[in-house]
């Protein structure tokens, strides 16, 4: 996994709530088995029209935000499905960062497995960039995970956490900084692993074998 | 009960760090691996414990005729894909032509694998399905499948716990989908985020197993990817003689462990919510997520009733997409299609509950209605009790198993601006295919939908 610092960049506002991954990513894109892709499905039905011309009043078809890698949104983003394909649809097409009030559980985690940064700020200071980035693609974000730290130019500022609890938000923030491959940090412990194994009752190690 | 099942699972923990947890059981389906699998092979990584992983074709299968090649090229390779990484991986596939295919979450529970006690990991959010056993179910994105494959364990912080307790005697009428509809409607699709839920009272103890996979299956609709109800004698008869359950000596054992399970009086929770029973009626969903909720005799509501602009806001894009007008009866709304399937109510109960409504009558002549069971097992214990011949005789189509027109990826889906009474979980846009607009309810209001043509209140419903 790559390693997130800091990243400067255009915000996108996207003002809705509970916004689902079924939105994010549309089921039938999910057929594909590639990695790469991803990009081009996100938010497909609200990007595009029935006809497959670019929908002018969504906000990512608007001039300036096309560039933009950092997103702010409302409460409970990525919620529904817990396809994985929603993160990297935002990662492929150039988001960096995403900040919310709060994300759904499994969208939030597989932020993380995918060094895709999320960012949960107070409601009010989200209300105050909502606001910011809707007037025109101008407003210009740095989120910086070493400092927790969002700011711009224009004297907003605020700090940040990845995780509402305090030990998995700076377990979480490491992780990101150093891009650590967690299959490999688990494969370290194979040996206790191979203990735990060893200490099932008999019962239930035998059951699922079919008798 | 989380506690404990938490606790027996801890491979090892570092302060200040998640704990490693390890993973019984690993359900695989064609959709959310296919990628995992892939990852394992560029790093030369195998799997740890194929004997504890399985996998079953859902999401993509047609329900037509399997004897017919699959029409949907990408459909056709995703399908294929799973057959050789089980083939390379040494996997349990239950694939199209095996009479035990079916939802993964179906089939899970039906053939024993799933049991009090175990941790189940799925890279689906209906994994939650599984709690109704007092199983941790939890699920997964595609990374974590791949890390569950190469090591058998999930790195995850412990969950904060959420009571719901649903106390009384359920009305004549109401089901196990009208009360996580109601919990939903009650608490908000975020209101458990951050949560396990651990529904408990009368009402909840007083359901078959199928209705409480029903009511754990939606967990996610609340925000909580795990739900879970602690095991009783209910449970074990569910289980008991199933094909991958424990037998003879074996089966003693567990019982005795799984009674060990039952929550403590008094145990503490993060949060609480309590329910009236006899206050839950038969819901309907009226906008573009499961919270967007109200009784069958219900209305519409006004988007100027909310008090937050941003829940305002939510509700006037919600009726623009449904194409509803605020204070429209919900009687008065008149679907198109009528879908009972998915993993929240596609189970030999709710078939034999939507059954038992259709018996006799004709569906609506502006209403295409549609059966798909939630496993091939399902579908041919169905048969068995002629219930197919119900549903073909009032006009219902009667389909192979999978998740079907629940999230449309195979052909079945609605066309834009079709409505659709859909026994399924989710209502959000698109879901059911582009512009398709879906309201939930339970079997039995579906299948009263698609006679009378219109959403009609259950309880006032004349068995012919």
């Amino acid at each position: 996994m790559e390693p997130f610092k800091k990243t400067t960049g255009i915000v996108a506002p996207l003002d809705r709530l509970n916004v689902d991954t079924d939105s994010i990513v549309p089921a039938r894109f999910l057929k594909r088995i590639e990695m790469e892709g991803w990009g081009e499905t996100l938010f497909f039905d609200w990007r595009f029209l029935p006809d497959g011309r670019p929908n002018p009043e969504f906000v990512l078809n608007t001039p300036g935000y096309k560039d933009a890698s950092i997103l702010v949104v409302g409460r409970n983003f990525g919620s529904g499905s817990s396809r994985e394909h929603a993160v990297w649809a935002l990662k492929q097409y150039g988001f960096r960062a995403i900040i919310a009030p709060s994300l759904a559980d499994i969208f939030h985690k597989n932020c993380f497995e995918n060094g895709f940064v999320p960012v949960f700020l107070p409601e009010e200071r989200i209300r105050e960039l909502m606001r910011k980035a809707k007037e025109g693609p101008g407003c210009v974000l740095t989120v910086d995970l070493e400092r927790c730290e969002v700011w711009d130019e224009e004297g907003f500022r605020s700090t940040f956490v990845v995780h509402h609890d305090p030990e998995t938000h700076e377990f979480r923030r490491l992780t990101l900084l150093n891009g650590l491959d967690e299959i490999a940090l688990t494969l370290q412990q194979g040996e206790k692993i191979g203990d735990f194994e060893s200490k099932r009752p008999g019962w239930l190690t035998r059951a699922g074998s079919e008798k | 009960m989380f506690e404990k099942i938490w606790d027996a699972h801890v491979v090892h923990r570092e302060e200040g760090k998640p704990s490693l947890l390890y993973v019984d059981l690993h359900l695989v389906h064609e959709v959310t691996s296919a990628q995992a699998f892939e990852g394992l092979r560029l790093a030369g990584r195998s799997v740890r414990r194929p004997d504890l992983t399985i996998a079953t074709v859902d999401h993509n299968v047609p329900t037509t005729d399997r004897g017919l090649p699959i029409r949907d090229e990408m459909s056709r390779k995703q399908i294929e894909a799973l057959k050789s990484n089980c083939e390379e991986f040494g996997i349990q596939l239950y694939g199209m032509e095996s009479d035990r295919q079916g939802i993964v979450h179906v089939i899970g529970p039906e053939l024993g694998y799933t049991r009090p006690g175990l941790v189940i990991v799925c890279g689906d959010s209906h994994t939650s399905t599984h709690g109704a056993f007092g199983a941790f179910a939890m699920p997964v994105g595609t990374s974590q499948v791949e890390h569950v494959l190469a090591t058998q364990c999930l790195v995850q912080a412990k969950l904060k716990t959420m009571e719901v307790l649903v106390e009384g005697a359920l009305p004549a009428g109401v089901t196990a989908k009208d009360i996580i509809l109601g919990i939903i409607g009650r608490i908000g699709v975020d209101g458990a985020v951050g949560h396990v839920i651990e529904f408990a009272g009368e009402a909840i103890r007083a359901l078959s197993m199928e209705g409480r996979m029903t009511v754990c299956n939606m967990s996610i609709e609340a925000g909580a990817r795990v739900g879970m109800i602690a095991p009783d004698e209910t449970t074990f008869e569910y289980v008991r003689g199933r094909p991958y359950a424990p037998k003879d000596e074996d089966w003693d054992a567990a019982v005795e462990a799984w009674r060990g399970l039952r929550t403590d009086p008094g145990a503490a929770f993060d949060k609480s919510v309590v329910i009236d029973a006899a206050e839950l009626e038969p819901y309907v969903t009226w906008g573009t997520n499961p919270g967007m909720v109200v009784p069958v005799t219900g209305r519409v509501p006004d988007p100027a009733s909310f008090s937050s602009p941003a829940d305002r806001a939510a509700a006037e894009q919600a009726l623009v997409y449904m194409d509803l007008k605020p204070g429209t009866l919900i009687q008065d709304i008149r679907p198109d299609r009528v879908f009972i399937g998915s993993c929240t109510n596609a189970r030999i109960e709710d078939l034999r509950a939507a059954a038992e409504i259709v018996r006799g009558r004709k569906t609506h002549e502006d209403v295409r209605a549609m059966v798909v069971p939630g496993s091939t097992r399902v579908k041919l214990q169905a048969e068995q009790e002629g219930l197919d011949k119900i549903f073909s005789e009032a006009g219902f189509e009667w389909r192979e198993a999978g998740c079907s027109m629940c999230l449309g990826m195979n052909p079945d889906i609605l066309a834009p601006g079709e409505r659709c009474a859909s026994t399924s979980n989710r209502n959000f846009e698109g879901r059911q295919g582009k512009g398709g607009r879906t309201h939930l309810v339970s079997p039995q209001m579906a299948a009263a939908a698609a006679i009378a043509g219109r959403f009609v209140d259950i309880r006032e419903w004349e068995v012919a």
